[in-house]
């Protein structure tokens, strides 16, 4: 695929899931539909390391699922709707997430506060100088 | 003859029905947004839809990875919720409606020349069980059949506004030459504004969530043109997903009434937002 920088990679702290992203994370993806299933969780929940290595992820990749990495775990080629199905095996919830992923060392109450409030507002929140993944 | 009834919008955020199952829905929490539904199930039971056809996205449950469908209609006979990892969520499964799906799926395929994914086993998420919860409460068994028509909004490229705007067109002619006596509605759920993933995680856009709950009542054709990067940038990265209301605005006819509106801020990490909608005859 074509590495061409796309106007979206403008969006500020937003990793839009194409085709180079979803090749990028494909592995790790699978990894993380794999939870779906009960004997899975429990074999991953057993020795996680083992487990991983049944996936062609990088080490890097790996390591990002042992240390819980969600804004990495993007960055590395994840979508949100397959990690957070990890999430969910950690008994974590989308503003525990959303909260580790803002980078911003937020707290999972600050974040739910951030929502009552009205959301994290879209000005200053449309387009950044630089590009990334 | 088949008998179109009307169309809702609704977002189907997975806390909603994780609210209804576990009775929270007049915490303090819930309370304004199920007080704010409410006209929805009144229209609901007096409509009496024999069919809704349900336009949602399956969120990495059914469909993995390995296969994406941009648009595929479910065609089988029931549909089981998905276990999204906390076990299935306590709602009756869809009895689907096979005639008219493999009606629909004939019109769409021969006469409009849309390439449809036909679904003869899946389970279905939230995407779809959360606007039937809101619409039909807590039943035994939901008082409607249900055709599931998934949508692709996970995987860039998504289909455009513009092409589900036509897709909703032509299911309304699909339905118009559907020779049963039957009550049908159509559901497109998603959205509001909202992005889950990232440094911009929790954004929500209400100016923006306005111009398209304006927009999907009042200029749909000017709203079909809106760009993915718009949405990407506006809507945010999840919220892009309301493309799915196109679809059913696209299935009414080109002047409509408004039964109801309501918007809410937040449902966990999204702004809420329903329309409900009937045909100016």
């Amino acid at each position: 695929m074509l590495m061409e920088t796309r106007d979206y990679h403008h969006i500020p702290g937003t990793y839009v899931f194409d085709g180079k992203h979803m090749q990028q994370g494909y592995a790790l993806s699978m990894f993380c539909k794999s939870l779906d299933d009960a004997s899975n969780r429990e074999a991953f929940r057993n020795d996680p390391e083992n487990y991983l290595n049944g996936f062609e992820m990088t080490v890097r990749q790996k390591k990002a699922v042992l240390d819980r990495e969600w804004l990495e775990l993007l960055r590395l080629g994840g979508n949100i709707y397959y990690t957070f199905k990890l999430a969910i095996f950690d008994g974590l919830t989308m503003q525990h997430v959303g909260a580790a992923m803002s980078g911003s060392g937020m707290t999972v109450d600050q974040f739910r506060q951030m929502m009552i409030d009205g959301g994290r507002p879209i000005d200053g929140n449309r387009r950044e100088g630089k590009t990334h993944g | 003859m088949a008998k179109f009834v009307g169309g809702v919008a609704t977002s189907h955020v997975p806390s909603i029905g994780a609210a209804i199952d576990h009775n929270k829905t007049q915490e303090a929490y819930w309370k304004p947004l199920f007080d704010g539904i409410e006209p929805l199930r009144t229209w609901a039971a007096e409509a009496q839809p024999d069919v809704v056809i349900v336009v949602y996205n399956d969120h990495a449950s059914r469909f993995g990875l390995d296969l994406t469908p941009t648009f595929a209609v479910g065609a089988g006979s029931s549909f089981l919720p998905h276990d999204e990892g906390y076990g299935p969520r306590p709602v009756p499964p869809c009895v689907g409606e096979p005639d008219l799906a493999w009606h629909i799926v004939e019109s769409l395929v021969i006469n409009e020349e849309f390439d449809i994914t036909i679904v003869n086993e899946m389970t279905v998420d939230h995407g779809l069980t959360v606007p039937l919860s809101l619409a039909f409460g807590q039943p035994d068994q939901w008082p409607c059949r249900v055709i599931p028509l998934c949508v692709n909004v996970i995987q860039y490229p998504q289909p455009t506004a513009n092409r589900c705007y036509k897709l909703g067109k032509a299911i309304r002619r699909a339905i118009e030459s559907y020779p049963t006596d039957i009550k049908v509605a159509i559901f497109g759920t998603g959205g509001l504004s909202h992005q889950l993933q990232g440094e911009r995680a929790g954004l929500i856009n209400t100016p923006y969530d306005m111009k398209w709950l304006n927009g999907i009542v009042e200029t749909p054709e000017q709203l079909a043109q809106t760009t993915h990067l718009e949405l990407l940038t506006e809507a945010g990265s999840e919220g892009l997903e309301v493309i799915m209301w196109m679809i059913m605005r696209g299935a009414m006819a080109k002047d409509v009434r408004e039964v109801h509106r309501f918007y809410h801020v937040p449902a966990s990490n999204t702004a809420y937002g329903l329309l409900v909608l009937e045909d100016v005859e």
